[in-house]
């Protein structure tokens, strides 16, 4: 068989089994839209932004665990896609996102949209490959692929000249079914003598704490996971990125940790003596000062990137693997054995943890006459049943969310931990429902947030994606606001929200349903009425208290044990 | 302290700036760094002298394993090893000082490759100190340039970094 380059790209897509791609035309692809026209096995989902086109790609990468495609132009098409990149580096998302580039005899010439995109993208992505030849296009879209969806994955770059897709000029397609790369070769199994040793150190625990991450999500290790608790009854705490790996509703589950955890988690952080963390990063966000960390405990480290471990935390039994094997190793050394964790040991670490508990750090100020936003969150976790899946963008609703909608189940809690990218929610909702036209696909936004990657909401009509997106209208970059409350003396500088649009028109204006809800008596009730409009996309405008802020909260600094809890409850 | 690193990696454009970038990425000192290709000409061999405490050198090793164009790498510094570099030195040599620099040269078994009436141009092989040694024994004074290689090494007997 006989391709020209555009024709290569979309059998290789279809070899392997992509089902999606997200992009933007422009001239240096336009060799590979006309391929795409020509084929209706990939099916292609045109954004109104190359950020919503990585943002959406992510999110069904997110979802699916299959890697997100995404398919922009040279130059501005390129930059506009690096936030998006960025941000599935940063939270190790599977993407391939082939950019198109001025003709290799141009390069270097300052052509007409032209960027070093491999230049710019180097330090943001797994790998990348600026193709050299037509003949080596098919084996580097293998390799791209392999790359970004093995080992600890990530988005993969594939640069390709407009010369190399021109549809005249065509080479024999071959596409390798499997690929071999001497300087990649991913750990895959822990070493059974780690394993043995960190299973001896785990059942000889007085208090223990199981710490997992987003490892065990992208991982697919959620039912080792489970199962390894349970059978341990040791507590367990999820960073941002884990949650839903180990189900959040389980009385074995002492909520997220970090900044704004759980006063239970973080207490229980620093007081154990034995930290098993699990496809966890060790996150600045996530350890507050390293000083104060942990300080009793031997810690077990279980991930599959090697430079994770010992990074930012000095580790006692690190083992480098694929954490679903790795937590199935010692899941049957434990099984074998009789030996276990003292009894006693056990019910008076949790009667500590109980005691924790009782402090009730997410407790908040219930009122009749203004929204609370986290009332609106747990009203959106009974109207959905606690099933749904939930996007956010960056700031205090997407805290909020992290604590009061438990997720019982991975993949359903998709949100950018690490680099905090404000703009991800609605692309990448768009990117969840096309993955699961059936499921309820909610995104959790702010009024700052939402406008940043507003302009989707034309996409989502386009491909009629039902997505309700939940906006907490508080006027304020919530985050901004509250860390300028506690650290500037309440100099609120530019973090009001003044001229807002009414975005009940500006949805409507989309073609979309629009709501306002301003009184508490309504939200329960106008959050039926919107899912149950379910071919519809509703945009819920929740006009919010003001004043309200994430608490618990580590300030800078600050260890674990020295959370400020809500003033009310601030600790004698 | 001081580390003295040996990279093969593919010999591709723009596997260098990857090695380059991630030590300027992530903080990483560089006090020197070598590349060129070796006998199989798909391999480029770097050797880098960095420095930093003993967590931040377990981190460069890991991350340079990390990429994806790095195909094997080793710490010399942990082994016995033999280190090398090259340095080209030109210096002022008139009147009498041409004799004393012809004498210093010969010490430290360097070789003088250029003669002018007013200049020689010296070649010399050796370690770190070696090379820091001869230029404080010219002088600071007497300096018109130098060009330094940096480093290179290799692990002694017959262990070997290769694919």
């Amino acid at each position: 068989m006989e391709l020209s380059g555009g024709e290569v790209l979309i059998e290789a897509l279809k070899e392997e089994g992509v089902e999606y791609i997200f992009g933007y035309p422009g001239g240096a692809v336009l060799h590979i839209y006309d391929a795409l026209y020509e084929q209706n096995s990939v099916k292609h989902i045109l954004v109104r932004h190359e950020q919503g086109a990585t943002h959406a790609a992510d999110g069904y990468a997110r979802a699916t665990g299959k890697a997100g495609v995404v398919l922009v132009t040279s130059g501005p098409g390129a930059t506009n896609a690096v936030t998006g990149i960025a941000t599935a580096f940063m939270d190790s998302i599977p993407m391939v996102i082939i950019s198109g580039q001025v003709q290799s005899r141009f390069i270097g010439s300052d052509a007409f949209q032209e960027v070093d995109c491999i230049g710019i993208t180097r330090p943001c992505v797994k790998h990348n490959f600026l193709v050299d030849s037509l003949e080596s296009f098919a084996e580097t879209i293998k390799k791209a692929f392999h790359v970004a969806t093995t080992g600890r994955p990530g988005p993969v770059v594939i640069d390709i000249p407009k010369d190399f897709t021109t549809p005249g000029i065509k080479v024999p397609f071959d596409y390798p079914k499997t690929v071999e790369m001497r300087s990649y070769t991913p750990a895959l199994e822990g070493h059974p003598g780690q394993i043995r040793k960190a299973v001896d150190l785990i059942l000889s625990a007085r208090r223990p704490m199981i710490y997992s991450g987003g490892g065990v999500v992208l991982g697919d290790a959620s039912e080792q996971l489970t199962k390894f608790s349970r059978l341990l009854n040791y507590p367990v705490t999820n960073t941002l990125m884990g949650l839903g790996a180990f189900p959040s509703t389980d009385p074995q589950f002492v909520g997220m940790l970090g900044m704004h955890g759980t006063y239970e988690a973080n207490m229980g952080m620093h007081d154990c003596d034995v930290l098993i963390a699990i496809g966890a990063r060790f996150d600045d966000r996530v350890t507050g000062e390293l000083e104060s960390f942990c300080p009793h405990a031997k810690i077990v480290h279980v991930d599959i990137d090697p430079a994770s471990i010992s990074k930012n935390v000095k580790v006692d039994v690190p083992i480098v693997g694929n954490v679903a094997q790795v937590l199935g190793e010692m899941i049957k050394l434990i099984e074998a054995t009789d030996k276990r964790a003292d009894e006693d040991d056990l019910n008076d670490w949790w009667a500590q943890m109980r005691g924790w508990q009782s402090k009730e750090c997410l407790s908040y100020d219930q009122s009749d006459e203004v929204i609370k936003p986290q009332a609106v969150i747990e009203a959106v976790w009974r109207a959905t049943n606690g099933d749904a899946y939930v996007t956010s963008d960056v700031g205090q609703h997407q805290m909020w969310v992290a604590q009061y909608y438990p997720f019982d189940k991975p993949r359903r809690w998709i949100n950018s931990g690490g680099l905090g990218t404000m703009g991800f929610g609605l692309p990448a909702a768009l990117g969840v429902q096309l993955a699961f036209p059936d499921e309820t696909v909610v995104c959790v936004t702010g009024e700052a947030s939402i406008q940043m990657c507003i302009q989707e909401l034309s996409t989502c009509l386009q491909y009629g994606t039902p997505v309700k997106i939940i906006c907490l209208n508080n006027r304020y970059m919530g985050m901004v606001r509250q860390w300028q409350e506690f650290s500037y003396e309440k100099r609120y500088s530019h973090s009001y929200m003044d001229a807002l649009p009414d975005f009940v028109k500006l949805t409507e204006s989309y073609g979309h349903v629009g709501m306002r809800i301003e009184n508490p008596a309504d939200v329960d009730k106008s959050l039926q009425e919107a899912f149950a409009m379910k071919d519809r996309l509703v945009f819920m405008d929740f006009v919010t208290d003001q004043t309200e802020n994430v608490y618990p909260m580590i300030e800078a600094g600050k260890g674990h044990h020295e959370m400020r809890l809500k003033p009310s409850r601030e600790l004698a | 302290m001081r580390h003295v690193i040996a990279v093969l990696l593919e010999n591709e454009s723009g596997a260098l700036s990857r090695v380059a970038g991630l030590f300027s990425a992530r903080g990483y000192n560089i006090e020197s760094l070598t590349v060129a290709p070796t006998n199989d000409p798909t391999l480029s061999r770097i050797t880098i002298v960095t420095s930093g405490t003993e967590r931040v050198i377990e981190q460069i090793i890991k991350q340079l394993n990390k990429l994806v164009e790095v195909v094997r790498l080793t710490d010399l510094s942990e082994i016995s090893c033999i280190e090398r570099e090259i340095m080209l030195v030109k210096v002022r040599a008139v009147e009498s000082g041409r004799e004393e620099v012809k004498r210093l040269t010969d010490i430290f078994r360097g070789r003088i490759l250029d003669v002018t009436d007013t200049s020689y141009v010296i070649e010399l092989t050796g370690d770190d100190q070696k090379i820091t040694a001869f230029l404080d024994a010219l002088g600071p004074d007497n300096l018109l340039e130098v060009v330094r290689s940096g480093a290179t090494g290799i692990a002694r007997g017959e262990k070997a970094l290769k694919v």
